[in-house]
């Protein structure tokens, strides 16, 4: 046996490297979210919680697709209880030992229940597999419409399909390993506890190794064995600039999602004091000093809520939205995936600009006309179609507000009908251009009817 | 026919130091689209058929600020609101019914934090309480065999205030053929009007919404489209002609099939 200290040396270096690049990039990501203003939501606790518990944890609003919604979940619960048996690779790999809890069950004479549990993580490791490789069919076989769009180039397909890819990688190293580390215990290799038969490694792994030599085994059972760990640790640095921050963002950010009916649009508190004063409104309670107003909706992403920039971050690109738009499907360029995309490239760039530059957040760009167009904004119905699609209550809508709000208040920028509407409401007290002295016509009309009836 | 119809207005109600159970808000659809007005008035009849305690406020109503407030134009909104809000406060104004989605969605959920809080009811909810309290009874439409009938699903009531079934509870009143179109409930499709689209022309594209809506209401062979809605009105309708289907289709409104059961 050679679980030689230049092993242990290795990884702890390799746990000192993700943690320094993970701790980077965690608080990157969180001063990009943070360029975000602060958010006013009526919010309950006892309702945030139910939403992390039904719509994060539970998965509700995925199994509006049934599908989908059962592949994904055989991932998710492989990804979460797989990563169990993780923790004892973790323990080796820190303490020099092998398979260390194998040996605490084997002391307590219940081998039984680690083979069991083994058994189980394996019959996960074949289901994610499969699931694996039918989310790679659906893809780039069956190619599923709402996968395709302008906004999918080439680095969100490739992002996609690494990740699938890597979760197969990752599956069939366990199944090596346990494959190998059956036969040594076999041939009696020294510093192998027992494990019980592990089902599926014995069954599809193997026999592609019984012919094998005692030491190439060896070799195979070690190179599964850092593959895994070194794969999880890759896995985990790369879910951070992958669109699968999901697997951690989904939990936030369901928790600050907005509670209100979908119809209810975010009140601007700026605007109300400045009517109020116009109208003459006495605020009570409130201090009278005006506070300044900074800049009236969103031109880029330093004017939106930190919960906007969660919800990009926390995208996963599944185009449920965009394929659910009015817009969309009757070919008009907003897509809500997109928005969401924009915002988080912009984040991610500003980020970058304000790091290098000693905090500054001006580079010359803006999320409005350099990431999205006015007529992506302006084709929205505010149907909430996007909202209600997102699994994960994402608010595409609540973005395409803040964009239009800017444009009306700032810019006076709105489509030239809309002004023409604005200017019917303020004139007339009606979008359309009719008299208000006209208003109340119909009831003339009615009783005109009933006498001639 | 009782020919006197009687339209309560709120001022002259507040002279009188009289109260009124309910206010109905018409919307500027309701008040000036040729179309909608056939709703509004039929809404009138059945409120009177049904002896309700009613009141409208006449010319003093105003837009409430919807299509401003989607457009962008928060200030415009607001000023709308802050005004409408004086006035139904200024008469105590506690219960508020309308046939409009959209007027309903910002009285109910975006005057609150303004400052005006009432009760505010669709016209297919209050006339599902009305049901229920025994005040309407409501008979299916003459030749029942002949009327299919699919409902759809007004943005502003459904998604946006989660009110999927109180309108397919009265149809199911009137018809027993009810037929849904694949896009419904909380996946059905804007039929293309909603924040203030009504108001522009659309972007480019390949197609109407309002055409890909109708196509799919077509799809399920009824041939009664209903609506809840004033905007869905105008563009079903509108969907329906461009695909020369008026002859054999028609877009109603929940409450002109129920005042056509009764003959009102």
């Amino acid at each position: 046996m050679d679980f030689s200290p230049l092993a242990q040396i290795v990884f702890l270096l390799a746990v000192a490297v993700t943690a320094w690049l993970m701790t980077k990039r965690i608080l990157r990501i969180r001063s990009n979210i943070l360029l975000g203003h602060g958010v006013n939501h009526q919010r309950s606790t006892s309702e945030s919680w139910k939403n992390v518990i039904l719509i994060a944890f539970g998965q509700k609003k995925m199994f509006k697709k049934v599908i989908p919604a059962l592949l994904h979940l055989t991932v998710y619960l492989g990804f979460i209880i797989i990563n169990i048996e993780g923790l004892e690779i973790f323990l080796d790999g820190l303490t020099g030992t092998h398979r260390v809890i194998a040996r605490l069950f084997e002391d307590w004479q219940m081998t039984a229940f680690y083979t069991l549990t083994l058994n189980m993580f394996e019959f996960l490791c074949v289901m994610v597999i499969l699931a694996s490789v039918f989310f790679l069919v659906r893809r780039n076989i069956l190619k599923v419409k709402r996968f395709e769009g302008r906004e999918m180039t080439s680095w969100p397909v490739l992002d996609a399909n690494l990740i699938l890819i890597f979760e197969i990688l990752l599956m069939f190293s366990i199944l090596s390993m346990n494959a190998a580390d059956q036969i040594l215990q076999e041939r009696d290799y020294p510093g192998f506890p027992k494990t019980g038969t592990l089902i599926f490694s014995e069954i599809f792994a193997a026999p592609f190794y019984r012919n094998l030599g005692t030491e190439t085994l060896y070799f195979i059972e070690r190179f599964a064995w850092w593959f895994h760990i070194l794969g999880i640790f890759a896995f985990a640095i790369y879910v951070t600039y992958s669109k699968h921050l999901h697997t951690v963002l989904a939990f936030p950010n369901t928790y600050f999602s907005k509670q209100e009916p979908k119809g209810h649009l975010t009140n601007m508190p700026e605007v109300t004091r400045e009517v109020k004063s116009m109208l003459g409104i006495q605020e009570n309670g409130n201090d009278a000093t005006p506070q300044e107003i900074s800049r009236l909706g969103a031109k880029d992403v330093t004017d939106l809520s930190w919960w906007n920039i969660m919800n990009a971050y926390t995208c996963t690109e599944c185009g449920r939205c965009t394929s659910a738009c009015p817009a969309n499907i009757t070919g008009k360029k907003l897509s809500p995936r997109k928005i969401m995309m924009d915002v988080r490239d912009r984040a991610e760039t500003l980020g970058q600009f304000k790091a290098a530059n000693n905090g500054k957040v001006e580079d010359g760009k803006s999320l409005l006309d350099d990431y999205i167009t006015r007529e992506e904004f302006n084709a929205c119905t505010t149907c909430n179609a996007c909202t209600e699609a997102c699994p994960v209550n994402i608010d595409p809508l609540d973005i395409i507000m803040q964009m239009r709000r800017y444009l009306a208040m700032e810019e006076s920028g709105s489509p030239a009908s809309w002004n023409a509407m604005y200017s019917n409401i303020e004139t007339s007290f009606s979008p359309w251009k009719f008299s208000p002295a006209d208003r109340f016509n119909w009831a003339d009309e009615l009783q005109k009817e009933a006498d001639n009836n | 026919m009782n020919s006197n119809i009687e339209i309560p207005v709120m001022a002259d109600l507040f002279q009188k130091g009289e109260e009124a159970d309910v206010l109905l808000w018409i919307g500027c659809a309701g008040s000036y689209d040729d179309r909608y007005k056939k709703v509004t008035k039929t809404f009138v009849k059945l409120l009177h058929h049904c002896k309700v305690k009613f009141a409208v406020l006449g010319p003093e109503e105003s837009c409430t600020g919807d299509p401003a407030r989607r457009a962008g134009n928060e200030f415009l909104f607001q000023m709308q609101a802050m005004a409408n809000i004086q006035v139904l406060n200024g008469y105590n104004v506690k219960k508020i019914v309308t046939a409009c989605p959209h007027c309903f969605n910002t009285i109910k959920n975006e005057y609150p934090e303004l400052g005006g809080n009432y009760e505010v009811y669709h016209h297919t909810q209050f006339i599902e309480m009305l049901v229920k309290e025994g005040k309407l009874d409501i008979a299916p439409i003459d030749g029942v065999q002949d009327f299919s009938i699919t409902y759809h699903d007004s943005c502003y009531l459904g998604r946006a205030n989660d009110e999927y079934e109180a309108p397919r509870n009265l149809l199911k009143m009137l018809t027993s053929d009810l037929r849904e179109m694949e896009r419904n409930r909380s996946n059905g499709l804007c039929c293309g009007a909603g924040g203030a689209q009504m108001f522009k022309e659309p972007e480019h594209g390949r197609k109407d919404i309002n055409i890909e809506r109708t196509e799919e209401a077509l799809r399920t062979g009824a041939n009664i489209i209903a609506s809840a809605c004033p905007f869905c009105m105008t563009m079903m309708s509108d969907g329906v002609k461009n695909k020369e289907k008026e002859s054999e289709v028609e877009v109603l409104d929940i409450v002109e099939l129920i005042a056509k059961g009764k003959k009102l």
